[in-house]
């Protein structure tokens, strides 16, 4: 039988309804193993999609046969291809890489709770990826968020846990917020399939509960989205996760919540409210600009080595919004393309420092002084990814940076301050990743850490590395993400006025 | 009259939320959440939504108050004082409440036939579901089947929920505190358990009726979990929580877990193995209409036993945890 119209549904399915199967799998390691099939398996599909995709092929769902907008469906275009393959790509690197980290911080019995969450939180990622039903959205947003609260608090930090309150409250007014604003669609539409909201929200004739409705979703999405000044629940989270949650939920949680409000902003209110897009720019350009500054310069003064890449993370995320507030093709294409790019570099970058863990308790960057010597391997691949995230030529980081400089030159008036603060803000990354190759490579190693004996354990080695040569690789030959995004771009402004 | 039941419910709501807000007492803080609950049912019910109803005075009055209690139980009665911007809070709050009222205005009026909520959807789902379906409960329709997909995701929610809980609580408590499990329970007071143990059989038969009557009556499987599970809880009130352990173990309540989610989740898998797509029910037999009842009927129970498992789960490892004297 032929599977290939289910994949947009076993994306989905095939990890959720895995997670409670993984509870079973008691014996040491095998959670693991299953979570790590799982994770794969979901990459293959998702892979298998994008290339759909970009040979030309739309994947569209009902779920149940009831047809939208009666029923749910689902759908694959270029731009949720994108994040379906940063999600699960993220999640297969992670979980496959991940098991030196997690047995060090996670007890073998709590272990097939821990996948079982992990394997959910993916599931729930993608299944807003997928989703073209504005409450099913809310319901798959509902399952990955309580996994990543449970993720991030799970490891031994203790202090992980107020982090994850915070996180948890605001997450939830995030949540509440997009909910009441869909509620308020409904109402003036009676329909919650997103095409058919663009169709039925033009005959609207009360125009203010859609008002209010476009302004409650854009704030509670951008709080899950971590935009500035939205984002105080996001460094402390990160810092005090699981490590290898880091490098899952640092490469891809936030930018599943930035798709979601591109993709609701774009698909149904850019083409039907008046002056949408003018309000969207004004809205948004500022805030992505004081971000990037901003979180780029507390970054620089930062002394502990993953609270400076979360401040770094909600910088990179004032890129993604400053390229979609130009609402033109080249802005989004460079937007969609750095969070590609971004995911690698992060993830790339939080691989490396979970091998470090492996040797330091203590990530303060005063205290990793040297580790390049004990650890060369893993600290290159550190800076490859660092260069990357500042934007070096020959690296992924570079493509999107210049594709976004491109973008801003065609802004007019405020070409000027656009390029400056591009410019300003990438020295400002050169200075707080430099910062950490001086710490582990020409400091001297503080008095009364131990040496570590040797390089990261080797899985975690060859993520790091995998990673660190994507970023190379896809900074050399752009082509398949570009065409991607491209295409996200011109899918998403196919939506406007 | 209606009217005038469901502005005095109203003010009583706002009035009770003013006081959750107003409470420095947790314990104080915790029933007034469950009066809030159960207003919410009662306002429900007043708009006609039988189900929603039943599911706000079952989960929100009633096993979440426990769960309440059961963290209470851990920590201290009085909420720490906080100098936090209260100040500011309020005007977001107050911000925001004018923006949804302003919202309101253009609001179709409530139960207005030409509002677009009756006009698009509505008309569709009330015509195919006899069709369809066969049976009168349009809102099971929909949750089931028509919109079966959110349903199978708020399950996944509950086992979120549950595993979280498991997970986190798992960790062995700090110092040595120890936990006498047999002084739990009201054994001693002869009322409460009289009286409680004429009511439990009652709680678990409606629980089963709401279970098997969703696709006649208001309820269905999360309803039915919830009551299900409070009848339980109930027992363990009374006998204390080794007792109740003793009558549905952890093991039994992982396994109502994780086979609720799977069945749930299998008969859409065995949908698509029958040639249909995900959750497609009218192919598991050769009559579609039979398959799309035996479908809801199958999905149900599943959404029961994973609903009931889970909130058990969550109740114990919170009941598990040494208390604090």
């Amino acid at each position: 039988m032929d599977l290939t119209p289910h994949l947009p549904v076993l994306q989905v399915v095939v990890p959720l309804l895995s997670s409670p199967l993984l509870l079973l799998l008691r014996p040491r390691g095998l959670a693991w193993a299953g979570a790590a099939a799982v994770a794969l398996l979901s990459f293959a599909i998702a892979l298998n999609m994008a290339l759909a995709v970009a040979a030309g092929i739309q994947f569209s769902y009902a779920v149940g046969g009831w047809e939208p907008p009666y029923g749910i469906a689902l759908s694959v275009d270029a731009f949720s291809a994108l994040i379906l393959l940063i999600v699960t790509g993220a999640g297969a690197i992670a979980i496959l890489a991940g098991k030196p980290s997690v047995d060090r911080e996670i007890d073998a019995e709590r272990q097939p709770l821990f996948y079982s969450a992990w394997i959910l939180a993916m599931a729930g990622l993608t299944g807003i990826a997928l989703s073209a039903d504005a409450f099913n959205i809310f319901v798959f947003m509902e399952i990955s968020s309580l996994a990543s609260y449970v993720l991030i608090a799970g490891g031994p930090d203790r202090r992980a846990l107020p982090a994850v309150f915070k996180y948890l409250i605001m997450g939830t007014i995030g949540a509440t917020f997009y909910l009441i604003g869909v509620g308020l669609v409904y109402m003036m539409t009676g329909t919650l399939n997103l095409a058919d909201m663009e169709a039925r929200i033009g005959g609207v004739t009360d125009i203010n509960p859609l008002l209010v409705a476009a302004g409650f979703i854009t704030i509670g999405l951008a709080l899950k989205a971590a935009v500035f000044p939205l984002h105080v629940w996001l460094p402390n989270a990160y810092t005090h996760a699981p490590h290898m949650i880091t490098v899952f939920l640092a490469a891809c949680a936030t930018k599943v919540a930035i798709y979601v409000l591109l993709r609701f902003d774009f698909f149904v209110f850019q083409a039907n409210l008046d002056r949408h897009d003018v309000q969207f720019s004004l809205f948004l350009m500022p805030l992505a600009l004081l971000g990037i500054l901003v979180a780029s310069a507390v970054a620089m003064f930062e002394g502990h080595i993953k609270r400076l890449l979360a401040m770094s993370s909600v910088a990179q995320i004032g890129y993604i919004m400053l390229g979609a507030s130009f609402i033109t093709e080249a802005g989004l294409t460079a937007s969609a393309l750095h969070m590609f790019n971004h995911a690698l570099a992060k993830g790339g970058l939080f691989l490396a420092i979970a091998g470090l863990a492996c040797h330091y308790g203590d990530l303060r960057l005063a205290r990793l002084a040297g580790a390049a010597r004990s650890m060369p391997w893993t600290a290159a691949a550190l800076v490859v990814c660092g260069f990357s995230l500042v934007g070096i030529p020959g690296t992924a980081g570079f493509v999107s940076k210049w594709l976004l400089l491109d973008a801003a030159l065609d802004e007019g008036r405020f070409a000027a301050v656009l390029v400056g603060v591009i410019l300003v803000s990438s020295l400002m990354a050169l200075a707080y990743v430099w910062r950490i190759v001086e710490t582990l490579y020409f400091k001297p190693a503080a008095q009364d850490v131990a040496t570590p004996t040797g390089e990261a354990p080797l899985p975690l080695l060859l993520a790091a590395w995998l990673a660190a040569i994507a970023n190379i690789g896809f900074g050399l030959f752009p082509q398949f993400p570009l065409e991607l995004c491209s295409a996200a771009a011109e899918l998403l402004l196919g939506h406007t006025l | 009259m209606i009217i005038i039941f469901a502005l005095f419910l109203l003010s009583l709501l706002v009035i009770t939320a003013l006081a959750i807000v107003q409470t420095k007492n947790l314990f104080v803080a915790v029933m007034l959440t469950s009066i809030f609950s159960l207003l919410m049912a009662a306002n429900f019910f007043i708009l006609d939504a039988a189900d929603v109803a039943l599911t706000e005075a079952a989960v929100g009055a009633g096993i979440t108050t426990v769960i309440f209690l059961s963290a209470l139980a851990l920590t201290t009665e009085r909420e720490k004082a906080v100098q936090s911007a209260q100040r500011l809070t309020l005007v977001v709050v107050a911000v925001l409440a004018t923006l949804i009222i302003y919202a309101t205005f253009d609001k179709p009026r409530l139960g207005d036939p030409e509002a677009p909520v009756h006009q698009h959807l509505a008309p569709w789902y009330l015509e195919k579901t006899p069709e369809y379906m066969d049976f009168p409960n349009v809102v099971t329709a929909v949750l089931g089947s028509f919109r079966g997909y959110d349903t199978l995701g708020e399950v996944f929610v509950v086992f979120a929920a549950c595993i979280g809980v498991l997970f986190i609580l798992g960790v062995k408590p700090p110092g040595d505190r120890h936990y006498d499990p047999h002084a739990s329970g009201l054994r001693h007071h002869l009322i409460p358990q009289v009286v409680g143990r004429l009511l439990i059989p009652f709680i678990v038969l409606f629980g089963l009726y709401v279970q098997f009557h969703g696709e006649y009556g208001p309820g269905g499987g999360f309803q039915a979990g919830a009551l299900i599970a409070s009848g339980v809880i109930l027992y363990a009130l009374l006998e204390g929580e080794t007792a109740a352990l003793r009558a549905v173990p952890r093991y039994v309540l992982m396994g109502l877990v994780i086979g609720g989610a799977s069945l749930y989740g299998a008969v859409g898998l065995v949908c698509i193995l029958l040639g249909g797509n995900f959750l497609e029910y009218s192919v598991l037999s050769s009559n579609p209409v039979s398959g799309q009842q035996l479908g809801i009927l199958l999905i149900e129970a599943g959404v029961g036993m994973a609903v009931c498992g889970a909130l058990l789960s969550i109740f114990h490892a919170f009941a598990a945890r040494p208390m604090r004297v």
